[in-house]
């Protein structure tokens, strides 16, 4: 069975989704049923004491039955992500942290010094990193050589929808380290970009905008499920190559008028 | 003395839970000085939530909270899991 291996855990399906910028709970819910996502990424904010909001999401979430994948969103420093880390390791009851350092607020792009230093603590400590990324190779194996042992590079800044901006880049990444698990997470805006991911030969897509905010959030997850089932099922059928001058499809012999 | 709990100032009225406007806490008074985490918490109203705890950047666990005595200007976060991507 062609399983995604993160860390401890098998997963069957390929599509990481996230929780946040749905229209509601319940279209949240059936997003996430439509989707097929086995994990789901989840954060830490300020809880009111008498709102309470986050008690009623929680509810929510462990309803699902999928598995949660907090992050450090919003931390712009190694202490902040580190705090954040220890405090999702207890609230959420797993070792596993989505690790975002941001560095730039325009683009929200990783601030990769920052994270490979949080990284590299995080693991002392017995966690299991995920790392929020670039596509940069170095960065890539100076993550893996901390002990990271999944990567999580950008498309694309964090909500563009822009797809994968650096294709040869991403390409690259794939080929470097054909044994890690690496899971393109921000900036996929529709279903073909997650397909491309996985004709790449990506384990995974991590997707939260292009479906909390689509017109139809719960018809786009079940979208965005085909074509991650398409994307891996092409992968591993094997694309053909690419020319730049014709070649005919249909065979030349026997053909009636010849040049 | 008085803290900041979540990013607002907040008066922790010695020996008493008036000023905090919670409910149901006058049982939690806090004593004259060096109130815990974990009464200030009670007394705040955050009663049995789920929450994570940091004070001055510092991760509290849940069960260190009873021995964490707060100090005059402590910045307290109270954190509870949200949406995110």
């Amino acid at each position: 069975m062609d399983l995604l291996r993160l860390y401890d855990s098998e997963l069957t399906s390929r599509l990481l989704l996230g929780t946040a910028r749905y229209p509601s709970p319940a279209i949240l819910e059936q997003s996430v049923r439509a989707s097929g996502a086995g994990i789901v990424t989840v954060a830490l904010r300020r809880e009111g004491a008498h709102l309470r909001t986050g008690q009623g999401f929680w509810s929510l979430v462990r309803s699902l039955g999928v598995q949660v994948l907090p992050n450090t969103a919003g931390c712009h420093s190694v202490k902040e992500a580190i705090t954040t880390a220890h405090m999702a390791r207890e609230l959420f009851d797993t070792r596993r942290i989505k690790l975002e350092v941001i560095g730039e607020v325009d683009t929200l792009q990783p601030d990769v010094f920052g994270l490979l230093e949080a990284a590299r603590l995080l693991i002392q400590e017995d966690f299991e990193v995920l790392p929020y990324c670039t596509e940069d190779l170095v960065v890539a194996e100076r993550l893996l050589s901390a002990g990271c042992r999944v990567l999580m590079p950008w498309g694309a800044p964090i909500g563009s929808g822009r797809g994968l901006n650096n294709v040869f880049g991403l390409r690259s990444l794939r080929a470097h380290f054909p044994g890690v698990p690496l899971i393109v997470d921000a900036g996929i805006g529709t279903p073909s970009h997650a397909a491309a991911a996985l004709e790449l030969g990506f384990d995974a897509v991590l997707i939260n905008t292009a479906v909390a905010q689509a017109r139809d959030p719960v018809a786009m997850a079940r979208a965005f499920a085909l074509a991650v089932e398409a994307g891996r099922a092409a992968y591993l059928a094997g694309t053909i190559p690419v020319r730049d001058m014709a070649s005919p499809s249909t065979p030349v012999i026997g053909q009636a008028f010849v040049p | 003395m008085r803290i900041q709990l979540n990013g607002a100032w907040r008066e922790l009225a010695a020996g008493s839970s008036g000023s905090m406007g919670s409910t149901g806490a006058t049982a939690e008074a806090l004593p004259a000085s060096s109130p815990t985490l974990a009464a200030a918490l009670r007394l705040c109203g955050y009663g049995e939530a789920i929450v994570a705890t940091a004070v001055n950047g510092e991760f509290v666990p849940a069960r260190a909270r009873g021995e964490i005595h707060l100090r005059d200007g402590d910045r307290v976060e109270v954190l509870a899991p949200m949406q995110g991507g």
